[in-house]
């Protein structure tokens, strides 16, 4: 098992011009992290719905690259959109998921089924194109680039140690971050 | 009258709509063969509460959704709504199969039909029921009231639709 922040970090050294889109411990541990805070939204008030909005947000820039920061409690409220993601097939999103076993933004209470659910299994079962596992930070920083290259759309599983509930990090609130999004890509159109 | 699938879908279309986030409802019938034909690109969820994260997505990309759902999955839909379509000011038409509705005079037996406007008027979501192929401009204008106030309005389908 990784320390999160660490794999966060390998995943910030390599990061270019991609969107990030956090759910709920990403929303926390990602923020001070980032050397891109304008180009990353944190999804809240939906119940979990990071997953589908990086959905729409890669289906409807095919030449952008789209990370989903997404966490275990909330991909469990949100099994079904590993189905829509993959029946829609974006081949520009990666969909990491950040499992610490624990709803960590409530106080560390053990997720359903925490550290037993074979999330990798399930995406590949629900159709998307690649899963693969990271339990430690020295192979995450070693492959993951290769993962990146696709085929997409991939899971890329980051089994991390809980880090029990912490201070919210108070990033940007997520209308805030919708606009700068929206007004960044509109200043940025496909290439034709 | 009858409200026919391809004028609805024709009116989305006329409208620059890019994408239908959809979730089937039996309602629906014809639908999908005339989206199918059309030139808006279908996304399908598995649930209702998908449909407005992945519409905001598309926004936040420049495209220019609609939701097409039930009256039960905007029921199940609540916190989606509220976090996606009201806070982020989302211009979006919720297209939305109005169930257990047999018209204006007719009273309203199943409970999906007699919550349905009271709910969207709570959220403040303004709505207009669609009887029939004439009333088809009400998707048009209801996009166009979405983009200039910047908040979802929602169309409800009175109607089965016709082939």
């Amino acid at each position: 098992m990784m320390d999160g922040l660490e794999a966060l970090q390998v995943l910030t050294r390599i990061r270019t011009d991609e969107i990030v889109v956090l759910s709920e411990s990403t929303r926390q541990d990602w923020p001070p992290l980032s050397t891109k805070p304008d180009l990353d939204i944190g999804i809240t008030g939906s119940m979990s719905k990071a997953s589908s909005f990086g959905l729409g947000l890669a289906l409807a820039r095919p030449d952008v690259r789209v990370w989903v920061l997404d966490t275990d409690g909330a991909m469990l409220m949100n099994m079904g959109s590993l189905v829509s993601t993959a029946s829609a097939g974006p081949a520009n999103l990666v969909h990491f998921l950040y499992d610490n076993g624990a709803y960590d933004t409530t106080g560390g209470q053990p997720t359903p089924g925490s550290r037993k659910v074979n999330f990798g299994e399930i995406a590949m079962a629900a159709g998307y194109r690649r899963a693969v596992t990271f339990e430690s930070v020295e192979a995450l920083a070693r492959e993951i680039e290769d993962v990146l290259e696709g085929p997409l759309p991939a899971l890329v599983w980051l089994k991390v140690a809980s880090r029990g509930r912490r201070a919210d990090m108070r990033m940007k609130r997520m209308r805030e971050s919708f606009v700068t999004i929206r007004d960044y890509l509109a200043a940025h159109p496909p290439a034709r | 009258m009858a409200l026919q699938a391809a004028a609805v879908v024709g009116e989305l279309e006329r409208a620059g709509v890019t994408h239908i986030v959809w979730l089937p409802d039996s309602e629906t019938g014809y639908m999908y063969e005339a989206m199918q034909a059309s030139q808006c690109r279908i996304v399908q969820v598995c649930r209702e509460g998908e449909s407005m994260a992945v519409a905001a997505g598309l926004i936040a990309g420049g495209a220019k959704p609609v939701v097409l759902i039930q009256s039960t999955g905007l029921f199940e839909s609540g916190d989606s709504i509220r976090g996606m379509c009201l806070d982020l000011q989302l211009p979006l038409l919720l297209m939305v199969g109005y169930r257990g509705y047999f018209g204006p005079d007719r009273p309203k037996v199943d409970s999906a039909a007699r919550y349905l406007e009271p709910i969207l008027d709570a959220w403040g979501i303004p709505h207009h029921v669609l009887h029939s192929d004439a009333d088809c401009h009400l998707i048009s204008e209801g996009i166009c009231q979405a983009q200039e106030k910047s908040h979802p309005v929602a169309v409800l389908i009175g109607q089965e639709y016709d082939q």
